[in-house]
């Protein structure tokens, strides 16, 4: 009973999240059941982030580069190699191939630290970015559509109910792997370089691969968040891979709670209802969100989770 | 036949136009308390990170038990038995004080690429963290987050993780920076039955400390080592009294 | 490919190059001496072309108009500095990108809001807008010549600035040492306030000498906010030996990079090939500069205190 308590808010937040496309349709607003789609996906994307920069202490502004990629990945199967197109096959192979991408540019960028890490990660991603929009052939400037969702059995992917349970499913899981990892060993580790990297060090720590493992890992992860949103949208855009959208994710982080597991899932429903609300206000409701983060930043760093921690004082 | 665990031959570090280490060759025999003394700014600080593997010496070169260790890195010199402490408190400081010493442990046993198991459920680590706690003082505040020690105890925290990582060569810098009386002497005690054990090459301000625990001494000026030997030809030499003029402290 | 192209393209890389220059300089500066990363810097660059835009056509002179947008730029960046930059000097650099961030959404809006979302156009002055021979057969643009002499002009009074004068030196001790700096009994935040001024003073100056000649819109900022980023790591933070080379280098790579690539990859590819690869080599070359650089010198090439 006292977990139960203490659990409260995690329990009622994960019966609604199951519960939603029933609602949703309950009210006559199956609309949002895509929107929903989106911000899990937008949460898994900021989850990754905030592996990165809340426990192991990185502040990458290039993560957009790996979301982008996934997605792109899932868009040139289909339209190269249609036969890879199922979702058992696509899902495993953008992970896959995004984590390779991450180990490439982790292991060139961690070699920096700071300032320096924070460019080059920017660089990077930017570089991504208008390779792919060079690429005619894959739609360039325009983007890339996807002909129909990546087949899953005999679900019908093309429905928004079940696709919703599907990036519930996959959210869900990675929230697992994620929280083990925390508590393990190699979480252990990689929060004690984020507090101390010179003396885990000389602790004996090759904390380069620590941190490379990391990158890796978010990296994969965004991939796979990534290639989901492709089939949410029926789209790959380029903007997938701009820089702002690294700022947004990051954004959505530490409204969330920076290195708290639920950090990222959270940012992402707040800043998904701040932008629904603040449009209907005013075509210019950047400048709102602007003064908003910037009393988040000075008022408020701990986000979310941060209002929680006092609460259970 | 001495057995050199540590030597360094001509050692040399500049910063810009200062020279901080001067062609620099010591011993450290197996076993020994060895202790470095000298006046502040002399280069003991430098010295010690150009051995633990966090500076790169412009050249010479730093052997550990006959291997040449010059290009390992701070990590891999741990591995290879270094510990250090550092004079500047330098600890996980959002870690409680058994989890310091955890991960000091979990250094040097196994590897920590394992993604899945909580690390808090290794009764083995766990055990001996408390053991070392035990052994520099600090088992009652095992629980308590590292931030909140006091000076004292975060020294005494720095001894633990040197401790911890199992090592053959310790590197404590001035591990009794900031002590008042007492607790200097429970560090010394603590020290004292560290040797024969380990060996250590200590830096230390505090001469009573260092005539006590010290099996030699060298003595650094200026980046220079000015003399080696043992304490009482030390203790009588006329170049270290005059480097020391004004320098000396008393506990 | 001629000389005469060539040595075109020396000149427009050149002139690129001083640009980048101005903002690299203010952007290095800061970084070396506060420790800060400023994402808005890009928007004191697209606030200063979209000042002088104005007032030109409000005065119907450029040459008025450039010193107002210049003061009025460096204003704005005294404000914010004092404002939201001052609360961020102690605070990590992840509040510190979440902050920048926020002005430039702020300013970005802002800027729509008041301007609406149509490109500005502004003509080069009439004065400058022929063209000068240097060479026979070399017609050059008499405006981006202008930008060339403009630029070569400030980069010495900076020279001079930060070299032989004792503001200077205060500047170069805070770029490589902080603390030396705050030791030495300085009044840190005037300085400080002072650097970030003139830094959006160069922004803005960069803003206006190139608003004749690149669309004036939303969004401006950050694309050369990025070129800008690369040229700190590959000319080293703080280093203003560093900015000037970096930015030159930048400036003439990537001039070379969109002119020459292409056509070379074309006299050695398979046409579909070359015509795939071209432009997206082109347009990484400065990257990929980066990415050589940082592998030979981590810390760029001319790291400041080095």
């Amino acid at each position: 009973m006292i977990w139960l308590t203490r659990h409260g808010w995690l329990v009622a937040a994960c019966l609604f999240a199951l519960a939603f496309p029933m609602l949703a349709t309950a009210v006559g607003q199956d609309f949002y059941i895509s929107v929903a789609s989106r911000v899990l996906i937008w949460g898994l994307l900021a989850t990754s982030l905030n592996l990165l920069v809340g426990t192991g202490g990185m502040v990458s502004m290039g993560h957009a580069a790996f979301f982008g990629f996934g997605a792109y990945v899932v868009g040139i199967i289909a339209l190269d190699a249609p036969q890879w197109s199922a979702a058992p096959v696509v899902l495993p192979l953008a992970i896959a191939a995004t984590g390779i991408l991450a180990f490439v540019v982790g292991a060139i960028c961690l070699r920096t630290r700071g300032v320096y890490f924070i460019m080059i990660t920017l660089a990077f991603a930017q570089m991504l970015f208008y390779i792919f929009v060079s690429l005619k052939g894959y739609g360039g400037d325009d983007g890339l559509p996807l002909a129909k969702r990546s087949p899953l059995g005999t679900l019908k992917m093309a429905d928004d109910t079940v696709f919703y349970y599907v990036v519930l499913t996959l959210l869900a899981l990675c929230l697992v792997f994620l929280a083990r990892l925390r508590d393990s060993r190699f979480g252990r580790v990689l929060r004690g370089i984020k507090d101390n990297e010179i003396r885990m060090e000389s602790l004996g720590y090759a904390t380069l691969r620590f941190k490379l493992t990391a990158f890796v890992i978010a990296g994969a992860m965004a991939g796979l968040a990534g290639a989901l949103m492709a089939n949410q949208n029926g789209f790959v855009s380029p903007n997938m891979l701009y820089w702002d959208l690294s700022g947004t994710a990051l954004v959505m982080v530490i409204l969330g709670g920076l290195g708290s597991l639920w950090g990222g899932l959270a940012g992402a429903v707040v800043f998904m209802v701040l932008e629904e609300v603040l449009t209907g206000f005013t075509s210019h409701w950047q400048i709102i969100l602007g003064l908003i983060l910037l009393g988040v930043v000075f008022f408020a760093p701990k986000g979310i989770a941060g209002l929680f921690a006092r609460k259970s004082r | 036949m001495t057995a050199a665990l540590l030597e360094t031959r001509a050692l040399c570090k500049r910063f810009g136009g200062l020279v901080a280490t001067d062609a620099v060759s010591l011993e450290v025999v197996r076993g020994e308390c060895h202790a470095l003394i000298g006046p502040n700014g002399a280069g003991k600080t430098t010295l010690i990170g150009q051995l633990s593997g966090s500076l790169r010496p412009d050249s010479g070169s730093v052997l550990f038990a006959g291997r040449n260790v010059t290009q390992l890195k701070a990590h891999q010199r741990a591995m290879l038995g270094f510990a250090r402490s550092y004079q500047i408190t330098s600890i996980l400081n959002d870690f409680t004080v058994a989890e310091n010493v955890g991960m000091a442990l979990q250094a040097v046993s196994g590897s920590s690429f394992r993604f899945w198991r909580p690390v808090a459920n290794e009764t083995g680590l766990r055990d001996e963290a408390t053991a070392i706690l035990r052994q520099v003082g600090l088992e009652p505040l095992a629980e308590r987050q590292a931030r909140g020690l006091s000076h004292g105890e975060h020294r005494q925290l720095e001894i633990a993780l040197a401790l911890a990582t199992k090592p053959q060569l310790m590197l404590l810098d001035e591990p009794m920076a900031g002590m008042g009386p007492e607790e200097s002497e429970n560090m010394v005690q603590l020290i004292a039955g560290l040797k024969g054990r380990y060996t250590v090459l200590l830096v230390e301000h505090d001469m009573d400390a260092v005539f006590r625990l010290a099996d030699r001494i060298s003595v650094l000026v200026a980046g220079r080592v000015i003399t080696t030997g043992l304490p009482e030809e030390i203790r009588t030499n006329a170049a270290v009294k005059s480097a020391y003029l004004g320098e000396e402290t008393t506990n | 490919m001629t000389w005469i192209l060539f040595l075109e393209q020396c000149l427009n890389g050149l002139q690129f190059g001083l640009m980048l220059f101005l903002l690299v300089a203010g952007l290095t500066l800061i970084f070396g001496i506060m420790d800060l990363i400023n994402l808005a810097h890009g928007s004191l660059y697209m606030v200063g072309a979209y000042l002088v835009a104005t007032f030109t056509q409000a005065t119907g002179s450029f040459l008025l108009a450039v010193p107002l947008g210049i003061a009025a730029t460096a204003v704005v960046g005294m404000v914010i500095e004092a404002v939201v930059l001052r609360g961020l000097y102690k605070r990590d650099h992840l509040s510190q990108v979440l902050a920048t961030f926020a002005l430039i959404l702020i300013a970005n809006e802002s800027t729509r809001a008041i301007w609406g979302l149509q490109a500005l156009t502004l003509n080069v002055p009439l004065a400058l807008s022929g063209s000068v021979e240097l060479l026979p057969g070399l017609h050059y643009s008499a405006f981006r010549l202008a930008i060339i002499a403009v630029g070569l002009a400030v980069a010495a009074m900076l020279y001079i600035l930060v070299v032989r004068t004792r503001i200077g030196m205060l500047v170069r001790a805070g770029a490589s040492n902080r603390q030396m700096a705050m030791a030495m009994g300085t009044n840190i935040k005037w300085l400080f306030t002072a650097v970030f001024g003139v830094g959006a003073a160069l922004c803005a100056l960069a803003g206006a000498m190139l608003s004749p000649l690149l669309v004036v819109q939303v969004g401006m900022g950050e694309s050369i906010l990025i070129l800008a980023f690369v040229t700190v790591v590959i000319g080293g933070i703080g280093s203003m030996r560093g900015a000037f080379i970096g930015a030159l280098l930048v400036g003439i790579v990537d001039t070379f990079g969109r002119a020459f690539i292409p056509p070379l990859l074309r006299t050695v590819l398979p046409p579909a090939f070359a015509d795939a690869a071209g432009p997206s080599l082109a347009a990484i070359s400065i990257y990929l500069l980066m990415v050589i650089v940082l592998f030979w010198k981590p810390q760029g090439l001319f790291p400041a205190g080095s």
